[in-house]
């Protein structure tokens, strides 16, 4: 079956390319990785840039994925093996300069590498929302209030216990945390966390039956392929309560449980609940080192401080600038399938652009 | 309850409080509920620090009670505070230090509006000139008085009699602090510490040698809310949040509450001997209430003064049981003293909690 | 004790501390396909006993599984048992069901076997 996916998507350009070009991607989340190994296959010289020790990005971060409770590590590992060490890696490094010298690129990293490259794909990506800001929600205060990344490092570690060691009898996800609140500027919805948000409640349930399970969401957005089956499924195996209500604020009582307080929009009436452990959903914002890339290679944010495309429906993998290609969430939230998609959108265009 | 966390958040929310050359400004009800606290404040910045403040007789209500009850328009609200302004830059001061929490909301909220709205301001000026031939400039600092309070509370506690110390256990006394809602609430940044987590009598109790509790109710109103205590049918409204607040902090067997604002150790004192007198319920133990302080009198307590000096006798819940904890002396013949050494009068004692 | 003219309020806050959800746990087992319900309201928008009276199963629903019976206890014997919002509903929950317990448990003090 490999072979046949391989000859398929990788019709034998790879030997037909005469003169080699080199393209940079800044970011080795799955979009960097994913557009590194179709452009290493099309023949061309790339390099992977990354701000970190490791490539993978977020997803080397997560336990498993919504809606088939794949392991995130299964999808990482595939990816990368695809690639093949085929793209010549540089972690550790951010992009320090940049010039263009007619249709080439000249860049400079932090470690004063000079690269020449004939395009720029960027996929930096997002960057989550510090839960910390919130800071009714108490999240680095109270001691049983976690993230749904905190959560799903303890998914990985098979250790999903409050505090004190206990595992929880009582939990509530907050959904929207980070996301639609004007309040710390961040107006879009991230689009992931309602999915991550029912698949998380059902893993708690799988893991501990008895466990009760409270999802205060905004509005539920079960958008894509398989998501309503699974909230079918955390209603009527699970029987997961959702509660519509924004959380207003969380305390703590003497035994360090969390007590949530918001409002049963649906009940029209206040709502109070203690949990033992309290899960924020934090949302996606922009990576944080965006709008100094922005400065260094030219490239325009919207107000939302994702990255501008030179048009939403057709051009979405272009940036502003010539020879700047952008893909996957640095142009905004997106799913994993979505952003591998973008990332081959680009990986096409780009390959285009440069045999043109 | 993790401290570092609130210790990151108090670090993003610090003001500007000045040293000194202040131009103070009284609250309309505090001399009536606390009679001393106000007496205290002056003495302990004048007397025992050296400081420089100024107060005027011809200082009035900044409007506030009537603007929350509905009663004075914002239009003449900001004139009644402009007049106020122009009382201080006569007196030759920038730096206004207000004593009431809601004055120091509507100073805030106003300073504001004239800063986004300069037109307003202008228009403010005119009317003021016009109906009193005054000029004025705006402060350059706005505290309020226990932002001053906590400026030097180091130097208080280097002068201090006593501390906030259980002598008997040797154990520092568990204290709940109560901000009053204007403080900080409407405007996070223009209190020490932010809104929700507000360190201004934190840094008191900490530096006067008593331990702080946080329980889940702490940020809720003490009852006050204007409306809802003034209009006799609403006051069930302001008993229940009152109550609220009582049952969430009782696990935690605070020794004493402290507050900043005008009305909340009133409502805090008052409502626990109505709660004691139509439910019979008291959160002290047996008969027993929990002393309510404003930070004025707690100053007063720990550099050693006289307690009745300090009004504590005025109070609705007994304070003598708090008085012997720390080990600090009275004088119970000399409790319904006035001033000039005439009898008071003694007032009529319940039979369900231990009032003074 | 003293009356001092007026009384503490009495909360209005749903405190799913202490009501208890037993009830709609007993429903759940009669009728699983309850908890499906997504209170989307198509169940009280056709419902001909809502247009007469202050019947509302999307609330009954609802306040069911937040443990609050006693609000509903008075308007669950006003359904008709027509059973259009069971044509109605996008889920397919057994509305016509869910009535005939909860108003048996409410008013007859037990579900039937």
């Amino acid at each position: 079956m490999g072979k046949i996916s391989e000859n398929l998507n990788y019709p034998k350009i790879s030997v037909v390319v005469k003169n080699m070009k080199s393209i940079a991607i800044i970011g080795s989340g799955i979009a960097g990785i994913e557009a590194a190994s179709r452009l290493s296959k099309f023949g061309h010289k790339v390099y992977l840039i990354e701000k970190n020790s490791e490539i993978g990005g977020y997803v080397a971060q997560w336990d498993r994925l919504f809606p088939s409770q794949t392991e995130a590590k299964t999808v990482l590992n595939d990816l990368i093996k695809k690639l093949n060490n085929r793209a010549e890696v540089l972690t550790n490094v951010t992009v320090q300069h940049c010039e263009k010298k007619d249709r080439q690129f000249e860049l400079v990293l932090t470690d004063n590498k000079h690269l020449v490259v004939d395009a720029i794909l960027v996929t930096t990506g997002f960057d989550i929302f510090r839960a910390e800001r919130k800071e009714e929600y108490g999240y680095g205060i109270y001691e049983n209030v976690i993230t749904s990344s905190d959560l799903e490092k303890m998914f990985a570690e098979n250790n999903v216990v409050c505090k004190n060691g206990e595992s929880p009898k009582r939990l509530a996800f907050v959904h929207c945390v980070g996301s639609r609140d004007e309040k710390v500027g961040n107006r879009h919805c991230s689009k992931v966390c309602c999915a991550t948000a029912v698949k998380q409640a059902c893993e708690i349930k799988e893991l501990y039956p008895s466990c009760e399970v409270f999802n205060l969401y905004m509005d539920l957005r079960m958008f894509d392929r398989h998501f309503e089956d699974m909230y079918h499924e955390a209603q009527s195996k699970y029987h997961v309560n959702f509660i519509r209500g924004r959380l207003s604020e969380a305390g703590e009582n003497k035994e360090h449980q969390v007590i949530i307080k918001t409002e049963d929009t649906l009940a029209g009436k206040p709502l109070k609940l203690t949990v033992d452990l309290l899960v924020l959903m934090t949302g996606m914002e922009p990576c944080y080192l965006q709008k100094t890339i922005n400065s260094k290679l030219g490239l325009r944010s919207d107000t939302d401080g994702f990255l501008s495309t030179k048009n939403s429906f057709t051009e979405n993998n272009l940036s502003n600038a010539d020879g700047i290609f952008v893909a996957g969430t640095c142009t905004g939230p997106k799913t994993i399938p979505e952003t591998l998609a973008d990332s081959r959108a680009a990986a096409g265009l780009l390959n285009s652009y440069l045999m043109s | 309850m993790k401290k570092e966390g609130k210790e990151q958040i108090w670090k993003d929310y610090q003001k500007e409080i000045p040293d000194n050359d202040f131009f103070y400004v009284r609250s309309c009800i505090r001399q009536n509920l606390f009679p001393a606290s106000e007496v205290i404040f002056l003495k302990i910045l004048r007397e025992e620090l050296g400081r420089n403040v100024f107060e005027t007789p011809h200082h009035t209500t900044c409007g506030g009670i009537g603007y929350h009850s509905d009663i004075v328009p914002m239009e003449t609200m900001m004139t009644i505070i402009a007049r106020q302004f122009s009382l201080m830059t006569e007196a030759g001061f920038e730096n206004y230090a207000c004593s009431c929490i809601t004055s120091f909301g509507l100073y805030s909220e106003v300073l504001e509006t004239w800063h986004h709205f300069p037109k307003v301001l202008e228009k403010v000026r005119k009317d003021l000139k016009e109906a009193t031939g005054r000029e004025f400039k705006l402060p350059k600092t706005l505290s309020h008085a226990s932002d001053v309070i906590y400026k030097v509370r180091h130097e208080i506690a280097e002068k201090a009699k006593y501390k906030l110390i259980n002598k008997h256990t040797g154990k520092p006394l568990k204290v709940v602090e109560h901000i009053g809602c204007h403080y900080s609430k409407m405007f996070p940044n223009k209190g020490v510490g932010g809104a929700e987590y507000p360190y201004v009598l934190t840094g008191m109790v900490e530096a006067w040698g008593g331990e702080i509790i946080d329980y889940p109710e702490r940020r809720h109103c003490c009852g006050f809310g204007f409306r809802q205590y003034l209009v006799q049918a609403n006051r069930g409204y302001s008993l229940a949040n009152t109550h609220k607040k009582f049952e969430s902090m009782e696990p935690f067997e605070p020794d004493m509450i402290i507050t900043n604002c005008p009305g909340c150790p009133f409502f805090l004192d008052r409502w626990q001997y109505v709660i004691a007198e139509t439910e019979g319920k008291t959160y002290g133990g047996k008969n027993q209430g929990i002393p309510v302080f404003t930070y004025e009198e707690v100053a007063g307590m720990v550099l050693g003064y006289d307690p009745w000096d300090l009004g504590l006798q005025v109070h609705q819940i007994a304070v003598e049981p708090l008085l012997d904890k720390v080990g600090i002396p009275y004088n119970s013949e000399t409790k319904y003293l006035g001033l000039d050494g005439k009898n008071l009068g003694k007032p009529e004692l319940p039979k369900n909690i231990c009032s003074c | 004790m003293i009356n001092f003219g007026y009384q503490r309020n009495e909360s209005a806050t749903l405190d799913l501390d202490t009501t208890h959800s037993e009830l709609y746990k007993k429903l759940l087992d009669k009728e699983p396909s309850a908890a499906t319900c997504i209170s989307c309201g198509t169940c009280a928008a056709t419902c001909s006993a809502g247009q007469f009276t202050d019947f509302n199963l999307r609330k009954i629903m609802l306040l069911c599984k937040r443990g609050d019976m006693q609000s509903f206890k008075p308007i669950i014997n006003r359904c008709m048992v027509c059973g259009k919002c069971q044509l109605a509903c996008p889920k397919g929950v057994n509305t016509r069901n869910i009535v005939l317990i909860l108003n048996k448990y409410l008013h007859a003090g037990k579900i039937s076997k």
